[in-house]
């Protein structure tokens, strides 16, 4: 009996399938079902969450060496910070198998860019996998456990939101149980010398050659012919999209395997139809390769670069047919996503919000909300970690440039994000000599990705206790003098800030820690109760709209509170000048 | 010619449209078609407009719907009936939850919620529309409200009736809240087949 399932749980199975015996991630959307999936399937192994993605890629690699096949899995960004043990690991190649996952986010549903990361396994010269459902998902995850093992380098499969995301068909088999191999120092393949690298390099290249063969009659690559006329180059959720935009009679080659490219059966499809088009998502990744081979083909010049691709946009960029749509004439609003309800955070963003002087570099998480209207506290956000570095940097520009007195920078950053890869930019705060304030926003959770636990909340992934580490011990050790606060009670929030300021201005370290869990996670033990809006007391000032919260809204001139909404937190209630706010039902 | 047929579930994060996809791709995958799936994770489900797309026949390939080709339209909310209006087929039928959720441009003033939503859809679109809230609360649970709108959608999509639904329903929801949802499941039916 087939069951459905995303192409993350399928992926999941097909590790489980395969033999896995470690595996080792960092949440990520749209990766973090393949691990939650993990963490429950079965028996026979463990995984984990590390504290990012180049630790996660270290600790599967090491697992590889040691002999037992192991899985890492990241959203595409976390392949940049996983980028450094990826690329030599390709050099030194493994001992059992082991498998990269990339997850792509093209229309970056949840990410910070649309980085197409096919161009990693050319760069890193590692094989590459791509399925297009979730039966291949999981086929394509055994496969390439195997093909490490047979060609010994680690194995990229590359996925994309629609591939994680969408439920489809999957037939299941039973685990296979993988013989673990034995270990055997050897220094010579695994110790990253310039003298060993140096010896690899040919032999990555040469090894290219072999798989780039290989790959010629690998059965994954699918050869449907039709009529001859038009013909179709595709890969992963791409052929999908193809399949319904094309006529009947379009031939196809779908390929499974598309790092190192099979030439010469790309060669043969393409002699065999008049008119050749290269579907694929983001970057004309195979089309520079076919190009390159000095095939005539379409590809970038009809279809978008930008954003996801469905059957209607690539009927219209090759056919010119128009979708038949209605339009209703009637302007929608748009609905930005925000700060939940009860959120702890929107205590500490309003109490900042409020600093006419405050720099505010922001990181990765649902805090990035914070810089949202109307909020709006928060100058940038680049990647995982860059709050605290980066807001060292304005700091220093800001000395340099003779404004060290007028601006206050604040780098504010997660629990899970500071462990990710906020130790270093906090560091440098300190060896440096920044003017920065860390804030470390401790909701007890890894909350934008659905609520996982990190090395601050006292569990594993697999659901067992673990030593809790403390932020504040961390920060300390460092040089800072961390003040924890509850970031919802919003006197102390703001002689918290302007503490710290003081502390600042003499030359002292100061950092702050809120902490209150995230209003998800399950059995959070927060007292609910209702905030209501005594309507007559009510003066229409709109203060307590500019906490930002989703529950509160105005309605025949007044305050409103969705009781659906409110948990009760109170913000509201302690911005609102004239105390029309009650909490009541606690 | 392609017998697949696209169903677009539209609404505001945290409304509960996963479980209705959940269930309906249960019932489709039970009478045996093929069926693919996709809803969206992550930061559009803080607040955020989410859709989730099924799609089901002989043979699926595409797990998304392409503008003007859902056959059916299930909005949990008003506002993102209209927002999704153009993925509908022009003969499409939509089935709209007549209910607001306030988004923060407008919570916070600068922009009002736009007037006429549903007779602009009533205008162009096949449209059967009630408060799905106002049935849930009356069957007891206002959370019910997503499995009131799911049964409004079997009764307003002839292509759905041979299924057993609401044994579908009562086999997928946690046991205790087994009835009320089945409960919920007759009444959004009854809201479309008595009218």
């Amino acid at each position: 009996m087939k069951v459905l399932m995303t192409g993350n749980e399928a992926i999941a199975r097909g590790a489980y399938e395969a033999g896995l015996r470690f595996g080792s991630a960092y949440p990520g959307t749209p990766s973090t079902e393949i691990f939650e999936t993990l963490s429950h399937l079965g028996e026979g192994y463990e995984v984990e969450w590390a504290p990012n993605e180049k630790v996660a890629v270290e600790a599967a690699y090491g697992a590889s060496m040691g002999g037992v096949r192991s899985l890492a899995a990241m959203k595409h960004v976390g392949v940049n910070v996983a980028a450094d043990p990826i690329f030599t690991a390709a050099y030194n190649g493994v001992n059992a198998g082991m498998v990269i996952v990339t997850a792509d986010d093209p229309s970056m549903f949840s990410s910070q860019n649309e980085q197409d990361n096919r161009h990693y396994a050319r760069a890193a010269k590692l094989p590459m996998l791509e399925p297009s459902n979730s039966q291949e998902a999981k086929e394509f995850t055994r496969l390439a456990f195997d093909l490490s093992e047979q060609f010994d380098t680690p194995v990229l499969l590359r996925v994309t939101t629609r591939i994680c995301h969408s439920k489809s068909l999957v037939e299941e088999a039973e685990r296979q149980e993988h013989e673990p191999k034995p270990y055997n120092r050897d220094g010579k393949k695994y110790i990253a010398s310039p003298a060993n690298a140096h010896r690899h390099h040919p032999e990555v290249e040469e090894r290219l050659v072999r798989m780039a063969a290989y790959n010629e009659d690998l059965a994954i690559n699918k050869v449907e012919m039709g009529n001859g006329k038009l013909g179709v180059i595709t890969s992963g959720i791409s052929y999908q999209y193809a399949k319904e935009a094309f006529p009947e009679g379009t031939s196809f080659l779908k390929l499974g395997m598309t790092w190192p490219l099979p030439q010469k059966l790309i060669r043969d499809f393409a002699a065999k139809v008049e008119t050749l088009y290269i579907i694929e998502e983001l970057d004309p990744f195979l089309e520079t390769e076919i190009r390159a081979m000095g095939i005539k083909c379409h590809g970038k010049d009809l279809i978008p670069r930008c954003y996801e691709l469905n059957p209607a946009i690539i009927k219209q960029a090759v056919f010119g047919e128009k979708p038949d749509t209605v339009d209703v004439g009637v302007e929608t609003v748009g609905r930005p996503p925000a700060l939940c309800a009860g959120c702890p955070h929107r205590g500490f963003f309003y109490t900042l919000s409020r600093r006419k002087d405050a720099v505010i570099s922001g990181d990765i998480g649902c805090y990035t909300l914070g810089g949202s209207d109307p909020l709006n506290a928060t100058d940038t956000v680049v990647c995982m970690g860059a709050s605290l570095s980066a807001g060292h940097g304005f700091s220093k520009a800001f000395e340099l440039k003779g404004e060290g007195n007028e601006k206050v920078v604040f780098g504010v950053i997660g629990d899970s994000t500071f462990f990710h890869s906020g130790l270093t930019g906090a560091v440098e705060i300190i060896y440096n000599q920044g003017k920065v304030i860390p804030c470390v926003l401790d909701n007890r959770i890894t909350s934008m990705t659905g609520q996982q636990d990190n090395p601050g909340t006292g569990k594993n992934l697999m659901g067992q206790p673990s030593p809790e580490i403390s932020v504040e011990k961390l920060l300390e050790a460092m040089g800072y003098e961390p003040v924890t606060v509850d970031p919802q009670d919003l006197k102390v929030m703001k002689e918290t800030i302007d503490q710290a300021v003081a502390d600042l201005e003499a030359g002292k370290h100061p950092a702050i820690v809120t902490k209150r869990p995230c209003v998800l996670i399950k059995g959070n033990g927060l007292k609910k109760g209702l905030c209501e809006v005594d309507r007559d007391a009510c003066i229409s000032c709109r203060s307590c709209l500019r906490v930002g919260c989703p529950a509160i809204f105005f309605k025949e001139g007044k305050s409103y509170i969705d009781p659906t909404l409110c948990i009760g937190c109170t913000v509201c209630l302690q911005v609102c000048p004239v105390k029309a706010i009650k909490k009541v039902g606690e | 010619m392609s017998d697949v047929k696209s169903i677009l579930l539209s609404g505001v994060g945290g409304q509960g449209t996963i479980l209705v996809s959940k269930i309906l791709t249960q019932g489709l995958v039970q009478k045996g078609y093929d069926v693919k799936m996709s809803e969206i994770h992550g930061m559009a489900q803080r607040g955020g407009s989410v859709s989730t797309q099924v799609r089901y026949g002989s043979e699926v390939n595409s797990p998304i719907i392409g503008l003007g080709e859902a056959d059916i339209l299930v909005a949990f909310e008003k506002m993102e009936a209209v927002r999704y209006a153009e993925y509908l087929k022009p003969d499409g039928v939509a089935v709209i939850n007549n209910y607001e959720i306030v988004p923060l441009p407008v919570a916070a003033g600068r922009v009002d919620y736009p007037e006429g939503l549903l007779e602009a859809m009533q205008a162009k679109f096949n449209v059967h529309a009630f408060d799905a809230m106002e049935v849930a609360a009356q069957v007891g649970n206002i959370r019910t409200m997503n499995v009131v709108l799911f049964g409004a959608m079997v009764g307003a999509f002839p292509d759905l009736q041979d299924i057993d639904w609401e044994q579908v329903v009562a086999d997928t929801v946690p046991e205790k809240f087994r009835e009320v949802n089945v409960k919920a499941f007759r009444a959004g039916r009854k809201m479309i087949e008595e009218r």
